[in-house]
């Protein structure tokens, strides 16, 4: 073969950016976790059941070991007992990883302004995406999901996010 | 329904509940709670009272104990010898209030976590106050004495700690149990809750009536309706009214279907947990048809704050019927559908046939109803011993298993779901026209036309917003059937807008506390099912 035709290649290689290329296939293969507690893990049922159904966002592999997924989906109030769990949970997750806050008590504890309820999870965790309702439909929750996607291909796919991210559990 | 408050000497509190359950046949101990009567305009002697609610064996009579804690420190004696239930009640009390239960095996926190300080549901302590908490508990603490009782070495007998959850779907999320195993066998078992306690107590405290509904939804979220139902109604009793027949009606329907959802979704993540996921499909896709009818009629999918003091929101839609019906058959299709596959089927049946029996009398003392206690056999359905709204005027049957293991817990919420539709049809054929709220203007809020269109209508409404409903002084404790059990609620009014003390009386909080009893000597893959067909729902165990 005559390597100095420089353009022989031309019809079968596409050049690119690393970061694009790996980003396009992260985008469609979300591994979520679901730390699911309350309400909102029921509508989360319903976006993983056959009318909503998650996997057209290729976000369907729901994994139940933190160390297989990349996206965690915290939907559900997490009180002052769960949330050491919870931050181990994200903490066991490899990156690079997402968490998305599913609906208002995740988000900011929701109307349980109260002695028991941890006031949003992003006391402990950073936090992605934020989604409104109590519970959201499931919309919201696809919605959030492709959020996601988006940001994530913006990304520096090999730089470790939120490495100054400071919750109120990680100096003790 | 008839239920008295006798007031109790402390000294002689296990004696008369020791009494009233040998002799006077009071063998279910559905709750116990405290007062705190600190903030109360004409306080009693003692800061505290405890209150014990007990139900007769033939299960119509409720009796309700006061007594009086001359010292919470020191605290009165406890009755978990008497009733397996008391054992995780007295446990909350103590965590909420601080009153010390004498002679109880394991009196630590339930529902707080390990490093909290202080005792949230007191008066004195602000609803705010939130404390961080950075570990877990081990619970070997709870494990230890457990293996000392069976004569087991965690070393010498080659056993292995495991922890199910509290983060994992079978788990629910929420529930967590340590399980010391010899090879896949669970030889003992303790569990932790309150992973989702999120202070509905105290917040009703600082809630006017109708704010609290909301809240309601969230405790029992697979069926909110009916906590709804169960809220208003407890409130309407003390308030001495009834909803005209439209309103009744209104309230048995949406009641009954939520109970058919709850059913399905219970009965679909079992099923999911055990690997028949197509029963997933099967079952949650006629939940949605639900949810599309709910949303038209309330506006919400899962949380619909439908009722209110006094009534509801608003009417039946038009064309509400044939939306109904249509909602019916898939669900009937769907069941259909389910059965068929798992009827037959050799390793369903061989997974949940006598794994975890619990009989009548474990199942009366650790404090079961609903569709848990009815599998073991004991024909006790609130809608029957106390027929509440027509219940007695429908014709429908109620499902008995026999066994009361998981293979009985999952088929009675199967048949439950077909009898809770024939009442629905019923009801749509029954239904009358005609007003949905009590006409009382204290209760419901005036019209639009006369908030907008005069003074009255205005103060009237603003009266109602800002102070609420206000409820005669009182104590009542009022319940229903709901899905999972009996349901109840114990309210304390103070005669404000504000309820004085609600406590509520969850199913599945006793259904929990006897989990961690009945998987023992069966496999971690049984404990999974066991815990799906007793359909633990977080929201109303943890409050």
């Amino acid at each position: 073969m005559d390597v100095s035709n420089t353009h022989l290649l031309d019809e079968a290689v596409v050049t690119t950016k690393l970061d694009a290329v790996v980003n396009w296939g992260r985008e469609a293969s979300l591994w979520p976790f679901v730390f699911g507690t309350a309400c909102c893990a029921i509508e989360f049922m319903s976006t993983a059941a056959s009318r909503y159904d998650i996997s057209r966002f290729g976000a369907e592999v729901l994994r139940f070991s933190p160390r297989h997924a990349d996206l965690l989906v915290v939907a559900g109030t997490i009180s002052y007992k769960q949330a050491p769990i919870l931050k181990q949970i994200y903490d066991q997750m490899p990156e690079p990883k997402w968490v998305v806050a599913v609906g208002a008590c995740a988000s900011t504890g929701g109307f349980y302004d109260n002695y028991a309820t941890l006031q949003g999870i992003d006391e402990i965790v950073p936090v992605d995406v934020y989604v409104a309702g109590c519970p959201p439909r499931p919309e919201a929750i696809i919605d959030a999901v492709l959020d996601i996607q988006r940001q994530l291909k913006r990304e520096k796919s090999f730089e470790v996010r939120n490495t100054d991210f400071k919750g109120k559990l990680d100096d003790v | 329904m008839t239920s008295n408050i006798t007031a109790l000497e402390s000294e002689k509190l296990f004696e008369t509940i020791k009494k009233a359950k040998e002799e006077l046949g009071f063998t279910l101990l559905l709750d116990i709670t405290a007062i705190d009567n600190l903030n109360k305009t004409h306080p009693s002697s003692t800061r505290f009272e405890l209150v014990y609610i007990l139900r007769h064996s033939a299960f119509a009579e409720t009796l309700i104990y006061k007594v009086p804690v001359l010292d919470e420190s020191v605290g009165v004696d406890s009755v978990s010898s008497l009733f397996g239930s008391a054992d995780w009640a007295e446990r909350e009390v103590y965590d909420q209030y601080g009153v010390n239960f004498i002679g109880h095996p394991t009196l630590k926190r339930l529902l707080n976590h390990n490093e909290f300080v202080g005792h949230p549901l007191r008066k004195d302590y602000e609803i705010t106050k939130g404390q961080y908490c950075a570990t877990s508990q081990d619970l070997m603490d709870e494990m230890r004495p457990l293996l000392k009782m069976r004569n087991l070495h965690l070393n010498k007998d080659d056993l292995m700690i495991v922890n199910l959850g509290p983060s994992h779907p079978a788990s629910h999320g929420t529930i967590r149990t340590l399980a010391a195993l010899d090879g896949e066998k669970i030889v003992a078992a303790a569990c932790e809750i309150g992973y989702l306690h999120r202070g509905f107590e105290k917040s009703c405290e600082n809630h006017n009536y109708n704010q609290i509904i909301p809240y309601t939804d969230r405790l029992n979220y697979c069926s909110a309706i009916m906590n709804n139902v169960a809220f208003a109604k407890t409130v309407e009793d003390m308030l001495g009214v009834t909803l005209p027949d439209r309103g009744i009606f209104i309230r048995v329907i949406v009641s009954e279907l939520s109970r058919v959802i709850d059913h399905l979704v219970c009965l679909a993540a079992g099923l999911l947990d055990m690997g028949g996921q197509t029963n997933y499909w099967y079952l949650y896709n006629p939940r949605d048809n639900a949810y599309d009818f709910l949303s038209k009629l309330t506006g919400a999918r899962l949380t619909n704050s439908y009722m209110r003091i006094g009534g509801m929101t608003h009417d039946l839609y038009e064309g509400w019927q044939s939306d109904l019906e249509d909602v019916l058959k898939k669900i009937d299709a769907g069941i259909t559908d389910s059965l068929k596959m798992i009827k037959h089927n050799r390793i369903y049946n061989d997974r949940v046939q006598n794994v975890s029996p619990v009989t009548k009398a474990q199942a009366i003392d650790y404090g079961f109803t609903g569709p848990n206690l009815r599998a073991s056999g004991v024909p006790y359905d609130v809608r029957f011993a106390n027929p509440y709204y027509y219940y007695d005027t429908f014709d429908f049957d109620m499902v008995v298993g026999s066994v009361g293991d998981t293979y009985d817990r999952m088929m009675v919420r199967f048949d439950e779901m077909n009898e809770s539709m024939k009442i629905i049809k019923q009801a749509i054929q029954r239904i009358p026209d005609g007003e949905i709220n009590v006409s009382d203007r204290r209760i419901i809020l005036p019209q639009k036309g006369c908030v907008y269109g005069g003074i009255e209508g205005m103060m009237n409404q603003f009266k109602l917003v800002i102070d609420g409903v206000k409820v005669p002084e009182g104590e009542h404790y009022g319940s229903i059937e709901a899905a999972n059990g009996e349901l109840g609620f114990f309210i304390v009014s103070d005669s404000s807008g504000t309820p004085y003390k609600v406590k509520v009386r969850p199913p599945s909080f006793y259904h929990m506390a006897a989990y961690p009893k009945i998987i023992e000597n069966y496999q971690v893959a049984d404990a999974i099912m066991t815990l799906g067909s007793l359909n633990i729902i977080a929201g109303e165990m943890d409050r």
